[in-house]
This record gives structure tokens, C-alpha cells and sequence, in this order.
């Protein structure tokens, strides 16, 4: 075996170990690698006032209400929803069907938001194009976020 | 197949074909932009969703492919460099760290501006962002590796060391988004899926991906030419000190 064919092996071997290590520390970390948990999830966990956490989801259709400053709507993933009462001010990109994530706490059956964040899909299109394809129904705005 | 690659380990070789090329990299990253800034800023519709804010994403996704695309280059340069311990390796892979954490810079601030109006925030520590930072702070930690050592050739050897360590981080920018729920969207052009992004978006988006190619060669290109003739001259000097 020549060096350069041992350094080869060497080289592989370590690349491929690290990968190991890396794929087992992220996968143990994955709970905590979220940005945010989905109605379902969050209902599941059963989290109290104390604890903070971010919520995300789509905003649920027929379900937004304003009252001077505070807004509340529904946050869903389609299995699940979250009541979600928030006073602030809304990102533009805020809409009902739109992705959101909100930052705050449970409270009595309630997530109380201090920050209300838009997230958008990774479909990209012109205006007409999009009326064109709701006119002729093959259009899908409720996708999962 | 190994042998036919060895042939342009020779320095020598590489500034007569380098010279030769580098003409036409600097003329197709010109041509190339300017069709393609044409394109994205004039010649494309606005998003249905972000309206004009959508052309932030010309100069955001190229750049940020680029980031990755240059810490690859680097990796794979310090692994040759390391088993086959070829010189001009070493120059490739030192010559990349600056231009890609240059358009991992590009792509931070590009993102961050056009989070505010988006998402309604600068910066979230979220998979996808917190790893592109992890990005940049390896290709300084390498930029600095190389240069804390006396020796050059111990200061390449370290940092090919930590380039190849760091390429871990790669993937996980790039699957983020899959693996884990983040702020930022997965991504629109995919090779196993419909792309979601409409041709009249599309086309711009891969005119300006091939202009941020382009101005990587010719940077790299320029830049290990630049590095080999220091590294001559330098061996020059050694030379005659020594007698």
C-alpha cells in the first residue's frame, strides 16, 4: 500500500466517521433543532404559561377578528387548530390561508403572541398567471407551510 | 482516469491554460450579469405574493448556491491536497475561502434585508439562517487557520484539515429546510420535483446562476494565478538565501 493510497483510506475513513457523529448529534437534537411546533404538536405537549414557544401554521379561513389593536385568528395545520389573540402590528405577507409563525404562550386555551412572523411558500408566479389558474380551478393555495 | 487529472497539477500547465481561459470567463461574467440583471430587474414579472420584492431573490439564491458551491471547491481542493499533496491544491482551496465568504455575505445581508418586509424580521435563529451563518464563520476560522502558521505549507496543511471537517456543515444548510421546521422556505427548483417557480421567473433566476458561476471562475482563476507566481518567487528567495 503506498502512502498516497493510505492517506486516501485515512481521509475517507475520517470523513465517513464524522458523518456518523454528525448525523447522531443532530438527530438527538432534533426537538430542540425546531424553529417552531405545529397546532397539533403544540396541543400534544401540553405546554403551560410558563413556557415560551413558537407556534406555526396557517392561518384558518373565516377565522381572523379584529378588535381595535388586538387581532385573533386561528392557527391550523389541518388536523388541529390554536386560538391565537395578538396586538402589534401584522407583517404585510399576513393574510387568512397565509404561513405564520408566532412567538408567545399558552393561556387558558389561548396563545397569547408577542410576535406574529410571515412565512411564505417557495411557489414563485406572475399575478395572471395565478388568476388564470383560479379561474380554471386547478388552483392550490392550502398547502402545508 | 487519475493519471489524465495529475497532468494539471503542474503549475507550469496551469497559467498557459489559465491564461487562455481567463479572457473568456471575464467576458461571459460580464455578458452574463448583464443579461441576467436585465432580466430579473426589468424583464420579469412581479410575484403574486411578494410583488416586486421578488427580484431580492435574483441576487439572494445565486449567491447563496455560490456559498456552498465555493466551500465545496475548497473541500474537495484540501482533500487532494492532503492524500496526493499536490501544491496547486492547496492554492485552489486557500484562493476560494475569500471569494466564497464573500458570497456568503452577499446572501446573509441579501436575505436579511428582504426578511424585514417579508417575513417581518431581520434575522431568526432558525436552521436555515443559523447554519449559513456557521458557514461564514468557518470560511473565516480557515482564513485565519492559514495564515496563523509561520510555515505556509503546515498552515495549508491545518486548514485543509478543518476545511474537510467543516464541509459536514454543507448538507445541513442545504437539507435544513427538509429536515427540520424553519422560517425559510424549502427550496423552489429541486431535482426530484416540479419546480414551483413559474419559466418567466425561472429563466432569470438561472441566467444570474450562471453569471455568479462565471464570476467564480474568473475570481479563482485570477486569484491562484496570482497565488502561484508568490509562491515562486517566494521559493525564488529561499533559494537565494540560502546560498
Amino acid at each position: 500500500m503506498t502512502r498516497k493510497r493510505r492517506r486516501l483510506y485515512a481521509v475517507s475513513a475520517g470523513m465517513f466517521l464524522l458523518a456518523a457523529a454528525a448525523a447522531l448529534v443532530l438527530n438527538a437534537f432534533r426537538d430542540s433543532l425546531v424553529f417552531f411546533y405545529g397546532p397539533s404538536e403544540a396541543l400534544a405537549k401540553s405546554l403551560g404559561p410558563d413556557q415560551r414557544f413558537r407556534l406555526g401554521g396557517l392561518v384558518e379561513r373565516g377565522s381572523l377578528g379584529k378588535d381595535g389593536v388586538t387581532v385573533t385568528f386561528n392557527v391550523t395545520d389541518g388536523a388541529a387548530a390554536v386560538p391565537v389573540r395578538f396586538a402589534g402590528i401584522l407583517p404585510d405577507l399576513f393574510r387568512e390561508g397565509q404561513g405564520v409563525v408566532a412567538e408567545g404562550r399558552m393561556l387558558n386555551g389561548t396563545f397569547e403572541a408577542r410576535n406574529v412572523l410571515a412565512k411564505h411558500d417557495e411557489t414563485y408566479m406572475p399575478p395572471e398567471v395565478v388568476e388564470a389558474l383560479k379561474k380554471s380551478g386547478q388552483w392550490q393555495s392550502e398547502k402545508k407551510p | 482516469m487519475t493519471g489524465s487529472l495529475h497532468r494539471f497539477a503542474n503549475p507550469a500547465r496551469f497559467q498557459r491554460l489559465s491564461q487562455a481561459a481567463l479572457p473568456w470567463c471575464t467576458g461571459g461574467t460580464i455578458v452574463a450579469f448583464a443579461v441576467g440583471l436585465y432580466l430579473s430587474l426589468i424583464g420579469s414579472p412581479p410575484d403574486y405574493q411578494q410583488s416586486e420584492t421578488v427580484r431580492i431573490m435574483y441576487v439572494h439564491v445565486p449567491a447563496a448556491w455560490m456559498a456552498l458551491g465555493a466551500y465545496t471547491t475548497m473541500a474537495l481542493a484540501s482533500a487532494i491536497a492532503l492524500i496526493w499533496r499536490h501544491r496547486l491544491a492547496d492554492l485552489i482551496a486557500q484562493s476560494s475561502a475569500p471569494i466564497g465568504a464573500g458570497f456568503t455575505v452577499i446572501a446573509l445581508a441579501t436575505g436579511m434585508l428582504w426578511g424585514q418586509p417579508m417575513w417581518g424580521t431581520f434575522w431568526v435563529w432558525d436552521a436555515r439562517l443559523t447554519s449559513v451563518l456557521v458557514l461564514l464563520f468557518l470560511y473565516l476560522g480557515y482564513i485565519a487557520l492559514i495564515n496563523a502558521f509561520e510555515d505556509p505549507e503546515r498552515g495549508a496543511r491545518a486548514g485543509a484539515i478543518l476545511a474537510l471537517v467543516g464541509w459536514i456543515n454543507v448538507p445541513i444548510v442545504k437539507f435544513s429546510v427538509d429536515w427540520w421546521n424553519t422560517l425559510h422556505q424549502p427550496a423552489s427548483i429541486s431535482r426530484f420535483a416540479k419546480p414551483a417557480l413559474h419559466p418567466s421567473i425561472m429563466t432569470p433566476l438561472l441566467v444570474m446562476a450562471i453569471a455568479y458561476m462565471l464570476l467564480f471562475a474568473t475570481l479563482l482563476l485570477l486569484r491562484v494565478r496570482t497565488a502561484t507566481i508568490e509562491h515562486r518567487l517566494r521559493t525564488l528567495a529561499m533559494a537565494r538565501a540560502r546560498g
